[in-house]
This record gives structure tokens, sequence and C-alpha cells, in this order.
């Protein structure tokens, strides 16, 4: 049994990266190009973890994440986001919203993975 | 939203990460078994390693984990802390500052250099270090409680995959208080009521507990105990009292364990609490420079307010127009106040300087800072770093003398040096103290002499004496060495300081030492002027400096005509008249006033038309045009718009007194 994860960023490349390495990790990967899209993905399917980007046009990562914590379906999901502020500040508010962890950026494949591992336990 | 540059980001974290290393590295160096200080030392390298390699700072994140390493053998009590281990290290934290500055650059050689010294230090031989260095760590008994947030598991945090990471430490014994939990009827199935009893012995360090928890860490309760350190603790040994002990308190571990290297360590404190307590907020200094100008401009309008609200006879809009005057000129303190910072940064960074300056020089020299808490305005703060610089280093070069001429004139082997700051009335005083030879007069002289600084024989004050050896190119070192000497550095000083509003004083008695003080402003920005009129302008005068103001009646104006002069007090006083100095053409007032100022030591008397009273003056610069006007220091905006110019008190007291030598000269 693989885990489904919701990867949301409005970067291509960055899409990419991720879901090679997660795929190659074995988990079943669904993208999203932007919170409004990524909520529309959530509500048709099952994910066991939500990768998202802050920073994306349409609706940004801290708004989709908070609307992402109003459905019932997806209570308790762990959500993971991408951000390159090291400063405390965005975290506080990404926390805030709702969000489980954060992966600084830029990040390579291994510290996604893990990052996954972690959330996701055994 | 734009994101900055990341890389950036990480530069500057390490430009304070370094800064953090090299401060504990020095309180290290005083005390060797400060523990708290090689935790810190510790902690800063294991962060810089893990950022650096996180960013693509390889080379950085290779040479780093060898120190980390020999830190981490200090902490665990395999290896001593030694003063050969932090030289080595802060030469090897100087290198890593090249490897964030210039990454792509050859650091190859120096990399092996510094780590061949490092592994010295380590272990008093180059050969086995690079096995021992990295040598398996011992293992260690951490005793973890935690819970955490009550709505972690709403946002996604499940602490069953913390368990087992836990468990992948090390051996671990968990144990689940579930006292927390309600009656069913109260129950909300999505918090979380459990919280845990973890005892984990492990050979990773405190830091890989604290990464297991690193989501949640600012929002949980995370206590960690380090129960007892076992140096290279055989396999079997290990993990029996932790599986057989039902509680694990620290005796039985430390019996059981006989080769236990360290006495059981105090708990440590919960590092998420600690950041907790620290309400701090950090704010990027333009943001202030921008609340001050504003701040500025809110003043300016106030006081056109407080004109109007003069000149008019509406009672309700003096009413509000003071109240606007109160509330504004509180603001400007508490800006003021928010713009201070303490002097401790500046300092510090003192200390690493002496201890080259020690070594370089091969003298013993001891710095003594106090005062660190005095605040000042944060720019001020800015530019007498450099200033300083060279009166510590001049103080180590020229005043200390050699550890033997010290002991032969009796003195103790190791020379100090005494940084200290004040405040004092609206002033804060920077003292740079030694107890070496003191300045020589005579050589002084004859160097002033012979470069045409002053005439052969001219009479001088020992302060008017000293004051010449910030002129430019002065220098009595007769042996430039690599430090000072060169001439260079105490006309900068003179100039920096007078830049910042401020004066140097001297004292030096000979073969006890000399201290030169700097009274600086607090503040650059506002100031409380007298505002004064002269023909048809009016200028403002630093509050601060002006001692008292007198009528310059016409009997005393006729008989000093020519001279110049006022007697008060039974003293003489020269004054200057701003209206002949500034050619105003104008009819004077019949009575015109004189406001006596002073640079602390010397008097002047300035004549004036008019007195027109407090003003708060926000200080704006002179443009470029008219930078090398000396005789005002900035200007300012008045309540209807005028500029007023400010006047620069330094240099008309010292124009005064020129003015007096020439009559005296002239009999």
């Amino acid at each position: 049994m693989s885990a489904n994860i919701l990867t949301v960023d409005d970067s291509a490349s960055i899409r990419l990266t991720t879901r090679v390495a997660l795929t190659n990790a074995g988990y079943q990967v669904t993208e999203a190009v932007d919170g409004v899209d990524g909520i529309a993905k959530l509500n048709a399917g099952q994910f066991d973890l939500v990768i998202t980007d802050l920073n994306m046009p349409n609706m940004d990562g801290l708004t989709m994440i908070r609307e992402l914590r109003k459905l019932p379906a997806h209570m308790g999901v762990p959500v993971i986001f991408l951000t390159t502020e090291s400063d405390g500040e965005i975290k506080q508010q990404a926390k805030a919203a709702g969000a489980t962890g954060w992966l600084t950026k830029p990040f390579d494949p291994e510290s996604l993975v893990k990052i996954a591992k972690k959330v996701l336990g055994k | 939203m734009s994101f900055p540059d990341p890389i950036a980001v990480f530069r500057t974290e390490a430009a304070e990460l370094l800064e953090q290393i090299e401060a504990g590295l020095l309180d290290l160096n005083v005390n060797l078994g400060d523990k708290d200080q090689v935790d810190a030392v510790f902690r800063g390298l294991h962060t810089l390693k893990g950022s650096g390699a996180m960013f693509g700072f390889e080379a950085l994140a290779a040479f780093t984990h060898h120190c980390e390493t020999a830190f981490d053998r200090v902490r665990k009590g395999e290896v001593p802390a030694t003063h050969a281990l932090v030289t080595a290290v802060l030469e090897a934290k100087d290198h890593m500052r090249a490897l964030v500055e210039t990454p792509a650059g050859d650091h190859e050689a120096v990399s092996e250099v510094l780590l061949a010294n490092l592994r010295h230090a380590v272990d008093g031989s180059g050969d086995q270090a690079a096995s021992s260095v990295s040598a398996a760590p011992a293992k260690t008994l951490f005793k973890i409680r935690f819970s955490l947030p009550q709505n972690a598991m709403a946002n996604g945090t499940n602490p069953l995959p913390l368990l087992d990471e836990l468990r992948d430490l090390g051996t671990c014994r968990i144990v689940a208080d579930r006292s927390g939990i309600p009656a069913l009827d109260e129950l909300v199935p999505t918090d979380l009521h459990v919280s845990w009893d973890v005892e984990l012995l492990t050979d990773q360090p405190r830091s890989a507990i604290d990464d297991v928890f690193i989501f949640v860490m600012d929002d949980m309760e995370l206590a960690v105990e380090e129960i007892a350190v076992a140096a290279q603790m055989p396999t079997v040994a290990a993990p029996a009292p932790v599986a057989t002990a039902a509680s694990v308190a620290a005796e039985p571990v430390a019996s059981a364990t006989s080769t236990a290297a360290a006495a059981p360590a105090a708990p440590a404190p919960g590092d998420a609490k600690a950041a907790k307590a620290n309400e701090n907020v950090r704010v990027p200094a333009e943001k202030l420079d921008e609340l001050m100008d504003r701040v500025g401009e809110l003043v300016i309008a106030q006081s056109r307010l407080s004109q109007l609200a003069g000149g008019s006879g509406d009672l309700t809009l003096r009413a509000v127009s003071e109240d606007v005057e109160r509330l504004s000129g509180e603001l400007r303190d508490t800006m003021m106040v928010l713009r201070m910072v303490p002097v401790t940064h500046l300092f510090s960074r003192f200390r690493r300087l002496v201890h080259d300056l020690a070594n370089e020089t091969g003298k013993r020299i001891e710095l003594v800072t106090e005062g660190e808490t005095t605040e000042v305005d944060k720019s001020v703060i800015e530019r007498l770093a450099d200033p300083l610089v060279h009166l510590v280093r001049n103080s180590c070069d020229h005043g200390l003398e050699t550890p033997e001429d010290r002991l032969a004139a009796g003195k103790t082997e190791a020379g100090h040096i005494h940084l200290s700051a004040r405040q004092q009335a609206g002033e804060v005083i920077i003292t740079i103290k030694d107890d070496g030879r003191g300045i020589n007069k005579e050589r002084v002289r004859a160097k002033a002499e012979s470069s045409g600084l002053i005439a052969a024989n001219a009479s001088l004050t020992d302060q008017e004496l000293y004051q010449l050896i910030f002129q430019p190119g002065f220098s009595t070192a007769s042996q430039v060495t690599n430090l000072s000497g060169r001439g260079v550095g105490m006309d900068v000083v003179k100039r920096t300081i007078d830049a910042l509003r401020g004066t140097i004083n001297v004292v030096s008695r000979p073969g006890e030492g000399s201290e030169i003080s700097l009274a600086i402003p607090l503040t650059l920005a506002i100031i409380d002027g007298l505002l004064v009129r002269v023909g048809n302008g009016r200028y403002v005068i630093p509050l601060s400096a002006v001692e008292e103001c007198l009528e310059l009646s016409i009997e005393e104006d006729m008989r000093s005509r020519g001279r110049s002069f006022i007697s008060l007090r039974d003293s003489l006083v020269p004054f200057l008249r701003l209206r002949d100095l500034f050619r105003t053409n104008t009819t004077p007032d019949p009575f015109q006033k004189v406001v006596v100022i002073s640079t602390g030591s010397e008097r002047v008397g300035l004549v004036v038309d008019q007195i027109i009273g407090d003003h708060q003056t926000v200080i704006k610069g002179m443009s470029k045009l008219h930078h090398d006007v000396a005789t005002f220091s900035g200007a300012t905006i008045l309540g209807d718009g005028d500029v007023a110019l400010i006047l620069d008190v330094g240099h008309l007291v010292a124009e005064g007194q020129q003015q007096e030598a020439h009559l005296r000269a002239a009999g």
C-alpha cells in the first residue's frame, strides 16, 4: 500500500522534481498548479500527505491550508509547505493556518523524501 | 511578496553563527571548564554545517564537520578543552568565513593545514588524528518527557511516527501518560490528551532528539534530561540498565556503567522554552530609520501647528496644539529609545582584536570591559567601531610594554586595556584606558615641531599637546609595525568623532598609562536646540552646549570693541559677533544677547540679535555642496517652513579661542 501525495506548486519544474523524487521513493503523486486546483483535487480524492508551495497565483498556500482544514474528509492530513524564508514568522503563520511542517527551499530530493517519511511514518 | 535570495539569507545567518561561535570560543578561552560555552560553540558549528550543506556550501559543511566533531568530543568529556584547541578552532572559524564568502575559491590547501592543526590540538599528535577525530561517539542516556499541542493531530502531526523516530535513534523505553484523557462525554476525538515519558539510550547527540520534534518544537512541551554520559560504552553493558530498571534514576545508571567519564550532567534546560522567554522583535534597521524620518516630519509639522495656534485666539486649538506637542515629544523620546542598542556588540569584537594583537606583538594583554549595557543610538555605534579599533590598537601597540619591560618597571607581566562605556548628561562616554608607559610628551613635542605642526618652543597645555596626536600625519612610533605607527588612523579617529559632534579627551601619566575618553552625543537625529536670530536669519544652537544667556550691555559692547571679551564672573570669555561672521548688513538690535556655549573645558560667547526660545530640532544633513562649511553642522526646518542652520559648537569654540590667542599674541 503506497501513500497518496498531493503536490501543489505553480512552478512546473518544482512539480516535476517533486514527482520524480516521490515516485522513485514509491509514493503515488497527484499534482495541482495552485490553491484552487489543490482544493479541487482534494475534494476529488483521498490523500495521505499534501506538499504545497506558499506563493502561488489564484489561491496562495496559506489560504489553501486554511480551506483544507475545513474539509472534514481531510481532517488531520499532514501538510508540508515549501518556504525559502529561514525566519520563523512565515513558519508561525503557516502553522497557525494548520500546516504540519515545512521544507526549506532549495531542497534536494533526498530531504524531500526524508520529510515525507518522517510525517507519514513507516 | 518576493522571496529573498536564499543564498544571501544563508550568508547573513552564517555571519551571525560565526560571530556566536567566536564569542563562545573567546569565553571558553577564559574559562576552559565552561560547559555551556562548549555546548554553545558545538551548536553553532552544528547549525552552520547543516545549513551550509543544504545551501550547497559543501566545502564549508565538510570542513565545519571536523570542528563540530572535535567539539562534540569535548562536549562528551572525551578530550579536554585546551587553549590550543580554542586557537585552532578560532583560526578554522576565520577560514569558514572565507568558505562562506567565496565558496568557489581554492581553499583546499588551507583547509588541510587547519584541520591538521585541529587534529594536533585535539589529540596532541597529528598522526592518529583522522581516525580519532571521527571516532565512534559514546552513548548517552536521555530522559525525555513530551506532550504535543492539543491540536497537533488535527494539524497533521501523528505522534506515532515521532515515537518510531525516537526508536530509530537507539534503545527506547516508552511510557504513555494517559492521565490527561478526559471523560468520554468531554472527549474531543481530534484532540490529543496523551503525553509521553521516554528513556532513550543513544549514540546520537541531543540535537538528534530535537530534530525529531522539529515541526512541533515551538508549540510543545519538551524536557530532555541527560542522565549519564558513558564513554565508549561496551555494547553489552549498554541496554541492560534501561531494559531492567523500572525507574531509571541518575545513581544506578552511573554506577552500572563504571566507565562513566563525566559526572552526571545537569539537566539541560529545554531550548524551546528558552527561546519562548525571549519576546524580542527583530526589525530591519532601515524600517527604524524610516520611522525616525516620519517622527522628524511629525515634529516639524507640530512646530508649524504650534506656531499657528500661538497666533490664533482660539483656545481649543491651542489646547489641541499643546497636546500634540506633548505627544510628539513623547513619541520622539520613545523613538530614541527604540534606536538605542547596547554597546555589548561593539565591545565584543575587541576581545578577538586584543587576542590577535597579543599574539602578534608577543605581549600579554588582558581586556577588561565595563558598562556593556550602556545604550547608544544605532547609527552612532556603527560609526564608533573604526575609531575604537584604532584607539585599542594604539594602546596595545604603543601604550603597553613587553612583558620584560613591564616586569622591569615593577608592573604585572600582563598589560591591561580597560574599555568602558557610561552615560552622562545626554552623552555617552567611552573610555579606553591602559596601564602602559603613557604618552611621551617630549617625543610628541619633538615630532610636532619637526613636522611643523607647532612652532618651536610654543607654549602648550598638556591637553593641547596630546591633541596633536590626532593631527593628520602624526606618529611617534620610531618603529613602524604592522599594527599602527603609520600615522594613519588617529586623525581618522578625530575626524569621525568630530562628525559625531563628539569630543576627545586625553589623560596620561608617564609610566602609569594613558586614558582616552570619547564623549559622543547619544543621538544624531533630533536634538533640543536654542533658536536664535542673527540679522534676518534664524539659527539653532544645540541646547546641550549652552551654558547661559546674558545681555550684552551697550557699555560693555563699546568697551569691548576690538577686543571682543566679556567678563563673566571674574573670567574673561572671548566672544564672536555672529552678525559680523555672517555679514548680515543689518542694523543690530539695541539689546544684543550673548549665548555662552562650551565644549566642556573651553567657553565662548556668541553675540546674537534675539533669543527666540527652545526648539525641537530635527537635524537634516547639509548638501554635498555645503559639506565643507565648518561653521554649520546641519540644518533644520522651522514651523513656518523656513530653514535654520545649526551652528557647529566645536568649530565656533575653536574659532573663539583662536581669536583670543591672536589678540594675546598681538598684545
